[in-house]
């Protein structure tokens, strides 16, 4: 069996969770979150629909996507440029919830009724932006299509840590895979099911839920529907076993940045087969000075390094001068540290720069955060 | 439809480019990679759209596969327009017979029609043999300033090398009154670098001429260009001050990409004012590893580097392995240089293999016979086996 994939509509919610990382979507969405040296969180699951045939995605903002708009543009990088279908930014939109923003996913879901409808797809797959992952969704949805399940929820059986599970739906399953209870952001340590938010269900069942619950007043997806529902819908659970790391504050935004100085995680996530698509900038190949010194590092286009750069991830055009040493960092695109100046442990948004002569640093388990275009 | 357009640009891609060997092999010229992330055709077709013509034909003919993969739709270049854009013009066949281009004239002849849906007052032939950045918009004015039927842009170049090339002989302000193709005791220094513009009516009537004329070898610089000037024609010089380099054989080649690497290099490609856009394959930022050590080098996306580079110029996708040496290279897309290897003063070809301890080129320092000495070249997706090694100056287009 292969299923047509192009009968299956995709949704991201690009702000999804981005109350976990204050910081980096101050003035963007999760989705526009730069990650990896030169992608954007929202890379990893458009490129995963691309790649899996998908030619209909809608990603659904609530506010603060101009970033979103400038990166995606015509959606070209991904080949979701069609002339039916492709990609359509669904901006806040709706009559009858009264202040167009939603509260929750089913409220976001119903402001775009009409768009899901029209797209006429047999499934839907829906996601968030908050995971740096390569998804086959091909695999999924014929899980999906074989098991008989209502709706299948992918997720990933893990020890996780406290702090990893405050935020997050867990699920307990039967022995055949059905899910039979649903906890929310219940912090317990352990070996936990976690939910990864990212579903296929019918679109009609899709639409019947979000039709019925909206109008009883309801707005959650996972309250309302995943625990509400678990017991008369067949929920099943589908174990994502790739490379997946999610991105639930600035300290796993840190880790999981750093997870990509392994060339065989970069290659799980990133590879030919598969590749993450993104917006090119035409930059020219990163050039290593005379005294450079360069160890462990992601590097992107554009670098020009002159200094010592270790541990670290440098996007597209960071600058790093003379006798400067960069450790345990993360310089966002055209960051540019002067000569002369120590940086260790920090994250710096895009165009920061950093004088010369200067010292910047923090401790290896909290990274500093120096927001986008300051100067120091 | 309304389609016109002042200015087309014709750009003649159909070269083999013999002299770089087994670099070309399997493509043509304006194909073959250059300073990590392009290939040559990059920079003609980027000056094009940075200049404000956004409608060129680009001519192929001889290995055209990688080339029409590499331009596709132009979308890289912003070249792929609703009017206009970039169009691939290969040989074709005629209710009369089919012919191959054969020379650089006639190739611009068997398509005069492309040119004619976007009636143009003006020309710019252009080849993809060179690198540099220049605004064909100025030259542009030059031409209309001086009401010339054609123009020509000229470089000064050293006396000593004036032999190499077609050389103008010009007027204080421009007119040129005589030219030599490749003078053995050349008497000025302005070259012709190849580039030129024509006003739309005059190139066609040389063109016409020129194919009814049996003995012609169909080619500018043979016949259309002494032809202007017998007749008498407003054909002007253009000066070009700034980089530009042949790249035609392996030592131009390798220098031009050297050159990359000075402090102050005389081509920036960093420069955001004047782009030079390429067509690359989606690629994550490239990973120096733990064991490297790396300087004096320009690294592309998609790279694994743990290895000693140094002075070299690394494409996308090249993985150079733990305790490998590369230095004063020049290593094309998909290179892989493995364990203990050592590359030096050499060019490896694309997707090709240089196995454990296998050792390609060698320092001029450690040759006592200059003459012997040479850049080492290996050809497209082939592979060196372990141990093995290939001397200075040789090329190997087959796996040893």
């Amino acid at each position: 069996m292969s299923y047509n994939m192009t009968n299956v509509l995709g949704i991201l919610f690009a702000n999804a969770h981005e109350d976990s990382v204050p910081e980096l979507t101050a003035k963007r969405t999760m989705a526009s979150i730069p990650f990896g040296g030169r992608f954007r969180m929202v890379d990893f699951l458009l490129s995963g629909m691309s790649n899996s045939g998908m030619s209909r995605v809608g990603i659904i903002t609530r506010a603060n996507y101009q970033s979103l708009l400038d990166h995606i543009g015509m959606a070209r990088p991904w080949d979701l440029a069609r002339n039916t279908g492709g990609l359509t930014l669904l901006a806040p939109f709706g009559r009858n919830i009264d202040t167009g923003l939603f509260r929750g996913k089913l409220e976001a879901l119903y402001s775009c009724l009409s768009y899901i409808r029209h797209s006429e797809c047999e499934y839907t797959v829906l996601s968030d932006c908050d995971l740096v992952i390569n998804p086959n969704f091909h695999n999924l949805v014929e899980s999906h299509i074989a098991s008989g399940a209502d709706i299948t929820a992918v997720c990933h059986t893990d020890d996780y840590t406290e702090e990893a599970t405050r935020e997050s739906t867990c699920f307990k399953l039967d022995e055949s895979g059905r899910v039979v209870e649903v906890s929310i952001n219940r912090a317990v340590a352990g070996r936990r099911t976690m939910d990864l938010n990212i579903y296929v269900l019918k679109t009609s069942l899709l639409i019947s839920l979000v039709d019925d619950l909206v109008s009883l007043g309801k707005f959650s997806l996972s309250r309302d529907v995943l625990q509400g529902r678990c017991a008369d819908l067949n929920i099943r659970a589908y174990e994502f076993d790739g490379f997946c790391m999610r991105i639930s504050g600035l300290e796993s935004y840190y880790r999981a940045n750093m997870a990509l100085l392994s060339y065989d995680n970069l290659s799980k996530l990133v590879n030919s087969e598969r590749p993450i698509y993104t917006k090119d900038r035409a930059d020219a190949p990163a050039k290593y000075g005379f005294d450079s010194a360069v160890k462990n590092s992601l590097v992107a286009d554009g670098c020009v390094i002159e200094g010592v750069v270790e541990n670290s991830i440098l996007f597209r055009g960071v600058k790093v001068g003379k006798g400067s040493v960069v450790k345990n960092a993360i310089l966002m695109q055209d960051t540019v540290v002067g000569k002369n100046s120590t940086v260790s442990n920090i994250i710096t948004d895009k165009n920061v720069k950093i004088k010369d002569g200067l010292t910047v640093s923090s401790s290896e388990s909290c990274p500093l955060y120096i927001a986008k275009g300051r100067e120091l | 439809m309304y389609n016109k357009k002042e200015c087309v640009a014709m750009l003649l891609a159909g070269g083999q480019g013999s002299r770089l060997y087994a670099l070309t092999k399997k493509v043509a010229k304006p194909a073959v990679p250059y300073g990590g992330k392009y290939r040559i055709i990059d920079f003609p077709l980027s000056n094009c759209v940075n200049s404000g013509i956004d409608t060129v034909g680009v001519l192929t003919q001889y290995q055209p596969l990688v080339l029409n993969d590499y331009i596709g739709n132009g979308q890289a270049w912003n070249l792929d327009r609703i009017h206009g854009g970039v169009h691939i013009l290969p040989p074709y066949q005629t209710a009369s017979g089919a012919q191959w281009y054969e020379g650089t004239a006639n190739a611009i002849y068997q398509n005069l029609s492309f040119i004619e849906r976007y009636d143009p007052e003006y020309v710019v032939i252009l080849s993809g043999d060179h690198i540099y950045k220049m605004d064909y918009s100025k030259m542009l004015q030059f031409h209309k300033e001086k009401g010339a039927e054609c123009t020509i842009a000229v470089i000064d170049v050293p006396i000593h090398e004036a032999s190499r090339f077609g050389i103008m002989f010009a007027h204080e302000d421009g007119a040129v009154y005589d030219f030599v193709e490749k003078p053995k005791e050349p008497k000025s220094t302005l070259a012709s670098m190849g580039i030129y513009i024509f006003s739309y009516k005059t190139l066609k009537k040389y063109l016409t001429e020129n194919e009814l004329d049996e003995t012609a070898t169909k080619d500018f610089g043979k016949n259309i260009i002494p032809a202007l000037l017998q007749n008498g024609e407003k054909v002007f010089a253009y000066r070009f001050s700034g980089y530009w380099k042949d790249v035609g054989t392996i030592d131009s080649l390798w220098d031009a990409n050297m050159e990359l690497l000075a402090a102050n290099v005389d081509l920036d490609l960093y420069d955001t004012s004047w782009r030079i856009y390429s067509n690359n394959d989606t690629a994550a930022p490239h990973i120096i590893g733990e064991k490297a050590k790396i300087q004096s080098s320009m690294v592309t996306n998609g790279c694994y580097i743990n290895g000693k580079v140094e002075s070299s110029v690394i494409s996308g996708g090249v993985t150079i392995e733990e305790g490998a040496l590369v230095q004063y290279s020049v290593l094309f897309p998909g290179a892989v240089v493995k364990k203990g290897a050592v590359v030096e003063y050499a060019i490896v070809g694309e997707d090709s293999v240089i196995c454990e301890n296998a050792h390609v080129g060698a320092a001029p320092e450690t040759i006592e016979n200059k003459d012997e000495w040479g850049i080492a070249v290996v050809g497209q997706d082939i592979s060196v086996s372990e141990g093995a090694s290939v001397a200075p100056k040789q090329i190997i287009s087959e796996s040893i």
